[in-house]
């Protein structure tokens, strides 16, 4: 799905005259003197002007935020901005979310239960999804919601899907007109990038107290910071899809005289719409996965469940409230998946007879106790809770022999060295290896780029816990492409391989990180590492779906002809699948380094220290405020860079 | 053409839900369930830890069986709960670390918090070690002999240094400043969380394995595993005044109760109850006990608790 989010475009014009093999090896040497260069000067110039700041050290920067920050705050019950601006915001959003609450999940209207009950969700959940997805999915959606159910958290999901919905119609209402003026306008377009970049790499943890400033603790400011996260893929994809629509169509549109707006309606949107559903269904992806995060500003639902269980480190209660949003997730990925792609019409006596028995179904929620409360003899809550509660705590017995001495592998063979290169070395040095490498591998642009990047990171005061943090990075990047290429090739090439391990991807990318991060630290410490796992754990899923989507992209024919003419497996995915599949390889090198960079922030809350710990020390201490906020920023600045690299590296790597 | 109108009955739904969110939305937010007394509603912030939630269970559930207030908590991490005095939103928190900075800004500058006296629980910070090693090592409870074992506190984190692990970024650390000002062969490893710091001592305990860290009482993880607290250089008034400079103890904590100056200047029954709260470690622990290892909703604890000590919870209600 992430597959469609940002295919490098195809080329538009031949690529220049050039040699590639003798250039592509004529640069790779460069770059070996490059490293080689840079080790032999730091061990000549190990830990002098490496720029390192005390962890309750500030710089006047952050200093002067914090005044800001203050002033800010001071100022909120006499400033007009605030008064009428955000006020009427926060009113709107306020009341359109109380509304679905009092619909779905909340005592409402004087009533002890909500509008609809159960039943009536189950019913219009099933229909929706039988007419806009087919008979399995809306199967699949009954069964799901009931299970939540089941699982003894029928409030708490719907308080989460009120919170998700809102924020997922306010972000299409305004990123889907946002994604076709992109897709429209090389300059809107051009502006509206670095603004989306901003958006998704800024950690959470930065706005979310300044958000409640602005909007108030509630439910106005839990779907702001939702939709702050889960706008970006919406327009993102849908300016993507209104690029891809081939030009001779436009063209064929425009020579038979229609107008602008014609050509966008008639043929636009038309031909862009299963990419532009692919769209909505990242933004719920991404709207379920701040779940736990907007927990901690008073959402309600099932983030709370799951915080709370953890102050008590309570994983198997925390585990059955993330199983429920793993199944809302995989429920609502499923019909917007199937709505974007063909399939037979409903016949009309299906869909007539399927709102009839909605319509009964809603009226007996409303009207009758047993279809408006779910109560069930069948608790499976508890048998999960006692299930995850065994399994947590076997591993946690017998596996940290092993699991420890993996880590202290890992650590001294990868992160240490990388770390002491990165970190150590004199900034410039390292500034001066990150420019020359980006001039080397992507061009004049990019090392401008760079430039500029190392520059800002340098103005954040924090440039060492910047390195350290972009060691561990690669590293978890690094990891996450080796498990993106064989778990992605064993899908591409087996249909059976992709439907059994599909939805354990889903779950890893939606399953609240802290549930699991509770058992990964009994078998890893606090450590680097453990920071690290967590973040191939999200991070992996999004890189081997892509590759298995580019790995069965390649025509059968090909690899046909590759086993008629007699090579082995290996030698089909080493010399013809993978090549072929180059284009989504960069691609899944590509959003696995910035998902990797998404979870810094919750790495620092297991021992990553640097620039996550930054960040959840600004969050909890005013004194930190600025600091966080200049860390966050230094996180948003390496993601672009990284970002800017790999395209522009990919780009002449697959010319 | 059929899921052609089944779109247009979706689209025309949502138009509606968005006009009717605009009209009758107001009585929805209006509507509550029990008879409210002159108490109103009582705005209680619950900051994320256990001892907290145990104060915050046992006032919520008298203000609203005795005084029969409406009370409405809410989940916020300490920032965002100050914060909540100034915009309206809160009006009580309930268990407080220091944090001289915040009362610094929404105290003396913003004007917009007030004290309300002491929770009587007493908060200690510092360093602690697992109960194995205190027992089987018990001089390295004096931070004189802490170099001694620094190598037997090695981890993957600390190069060649012991490791001193720290935590929760909630609190205020100096532990950067002492173990440079004390001259010891440690390195500060910072965990992240509480949940690491908890899993760390959980797992030294039962494999006797070695860690020092940060760690702080009252805190429920102390009814499980009695960790032992390392002695630092005893704390005297002014120690601490520069932070570079630090190589004295962590100060006791007398842990205090803040409320939002509106709500302290209405002066209503819920303030009376909050300003009267008093009570001591052992009633703190053996709450937070119901909550953190019996499973009790927080509700039901503090009723258990509220049943057996009626005397005590008379104190604290307002003088007709």
């Amino acid at each position: 799905m992430v597959a469609v989010a940002a295919p490098p475009s195809p080329p538009h014009h031949q690529p220049q005259q050039r040699q590639p093999g003798v250039l592509r090896y004529r640069k790779s040497l460069i770059v070996a003197g490059i490293v080689v260069a840079w080790l032999v000067l730091w061990l000549v110039l190990r830990n002098v002007w490496t720029l390192s700041l005390g962890a309750a050290d500030l710089t006047p920067l952050h200093r002067w935020i914090n005044s800001v920050n203050d002033a800010v705050g001071a100022s909120r019950n006499s400033n007009p901005v605030f008064l009428y601006f955000f006020n009427e915001i926060r009113l709107v959003i306020d009341e359109f979310v109380t509304f679905i609450q009092a619909l779905i999940a909340q005592p409402s209207f004087d009533r002890p239960v909500p509008v609809i009950g159960w039943l009536g969700v189950v019913a219009i959940a099933g229909f929706v999804s039988l007419a806009v997805a087919g008979w399995r999915i809306a199967l699949l959606a009954v069964a799901g919601f009931v299970f939540l159910g089941l699982q003894g958290l029928w409030q708490e999901s719907m308080d989460t899907l009120s919170l998700t919905l809102a924020a997922v119609v306010i972000s299409l209402l305004f990123g889907i007109p946002l994604g076709i003026w992109a897709g429209l306008s090389d300059r809107a377009n051009r502006v509206l990038t670095p603004v989306l970049d901003f958006m998704q790499t800024m950690p959470t943890f930065v706005y979310l107290a300044p958000l409640t400033l602005f909007f108030l603790i509630g439910p106005a400011s839990a779907t702001i910071a939702t939709l702050i996260y889960a706008a970006p893929p919406a327009i993102r994809i849908t300016a993507h899809a209104i690029r891809s629509v081939p030009r001779n169509t436009v063209e064929a549109s425009e020579s038979l005289g229609a107008t602008r707006n014609q050509t966008l309606v008639k043929v636009l949107l038309p031909s862009a719409r299963k990419t532009i559903v692919l769209g909505v269904n990242q933004t719920i992806m991404a709207a379920l996965s701040m779940v736990t995060i907007a927990a901690l500003i008073d959402a309600p639902g099932l983030g709370k469940t799951v915080v709370k269980a953890l102050q008590t480190l309570d994983v198997g209660t925390a585990f059955n409230a993330g199983l429920a949003i793993v199944v809302l997730a995989i429920v609502l990925d499923r019909v917007t998946t199937a709505a974007a792609s063909e399939r037979r019409k409903l016949p009309r006596w299906a869909l007539f007879g399927g709102l009839g028995v909605t319509g009964v179904c809603v009226y007996l929620s409303y009207t009758y106790l047993w279809a408006a409360e779910f109560q069930s003899d069948v608790e499976i809550g508890s048998s999960i809770n006692k299930g995850a509660t065994a399994v947590t705590e076997w591993a946690q017995d017998s596996l940290p022999v092993l699991t420890n001495g993996f880590k202290d592998f890992v650590t001294f063979a990868l992160i240490n060295p990388l770390q002491a290169l990165l970190a150590e070395s004199p900034w410039f040095l390292v500034a001066l290896v990150i420019v020359a490498v980006s001039f080397l591998i992507a061009g004049v642009r990019c090392a401008i780029v760079s430039a500029v990047c190392v520059a800002l990171l340098i103005a954040t005061g924090l440039w060492q816990d910047s390195m350290i943090t972009l060691a561990s990075t690669l590293v978890a990047t690094v990891l996450v492409m080796v498990l993106g290429i064989v778990v992605g090739v064993w899908m591409g090439r087996s249909r059976r391989a992709d439907r059994v391990i599909r939805p354990v991807l889903d779950a890893a990318q939606v399953m609240p990180a802290f549930v699991y991060l509770v058992p990964f630290l009994a078998l890893f410490s606090a450590s680097r590492f453990t920071a690290i796992i967590a973040a191939v754990v999200f991070a992996a899923p999004v890189a081997i779906k892509i590759i298995a989507d580019g790995v069965r992209a390649v025509s059968p024919a090909t690899v046909e002809a590759s086993t008629a003419l007699g090579s082995s497996s290996w030698q089909t995915i080493v010399k013809v699948q993978l090549p072929m599949a180059r284009g989504a390889l960069t691609l899944a090198a590509n959003q696995g380094l910035i998902y990797v960079l998404s979870m810094v922030v919750v790495g620092g809350l297991v021992g990553a220290g640097a620039l996550g710990y930054d960040v959840v020390a600004g969050f909890s201490q005013g004194q930190l405020y600025g600091k966080g906020l200049a860390a966050g920023l230094a996180i948003v600045v390496l993601g672009v860079m990284l970002d800017r690299l790999t395209q522009a590296a990919a780009k002449r790597w697959t010319n | 053409m059929a899921r052609h109108s089944v779109l247009g009955t979706v689209s025309a739904g949502l138009v509606a839900l968005v006009v009717l969110a605009g009209c009758g939305g107001a009585k929805v937010g209006d509507t509550s369930s029990g008879a409210t007394g002159d108490c109103g509603t009582f705005n209680l912030a619950i900051n994320p830890w256990v001892g907290y939630e145990a104060n915050a269970a046992v006032l919520a559930y008298v203000a609203e069986k005795e005084l029969k207030c409406k009370v409405t908590k809410k989940e916020l991490k300490e920032e965002v709960a100050w914060q909540g005095f100034g915009t309206g939103e809160v009006d009580a928190v309930v268990e407080n670390w220091g944090h001289d900075d915040l009362r610094k800004k929404y105290i003396d500058e913003q004007k917009t918090a007030v004290s309300a006296g002491s929770t009587g629980v007493k908060g200690q910070i510092g360093w602690y070690v697992p109960p194995w090693l205190a027992k089987e090592h018990p001089d390295i409870l004096d931070w004189n002999n802490l170099n001694k074992y620094a190598d037997k506190f090695k981890t993957s984190e600390s190069g060649d240094k012991g490791q001193l692990l720290d935590g929760d970024p909630s609190f205020v650390t100096n532990d950067e400043a002492l173990v440079k000002n004390l001259n010891l062969n440690y390195k500060v490893v910072y965990g992240g969380s509480e949940t690491a710091l908890i899993q760390a001592f959980r797992q030294a305990e039962k494999d006797k394995k070695w860690v020092i860290g940060y760690f702080y009482s009252p805190q429920w993880l102390l009814n499980e595993i009695k960790l032992e607290k390392v002695k630092l250089p005893a704390y005297t008034p002014g120690c601490d005044a520069d932070a570079e400079k630090i190589a004295c103890d962590y100060p006791d904590y007398d842990l205090d109760k803040l409320v939002s100056k509106k709500f302290a200047d209405a002066n209503g029954p819920a303030f009376q109850l909050v300003k009267n709260f008093k009570w001591t470690n052992e009633d703190q622990n053996t709450v937070a006990k119901y909550i953190a290892e019996d499973k009790m909703k927080p509700e039901d604890a503090a009723k258990k608790w509220v049943d057996a000590n009626g005397d005590k919870v008379k104190a604290w209600l307002p003088k007709a």
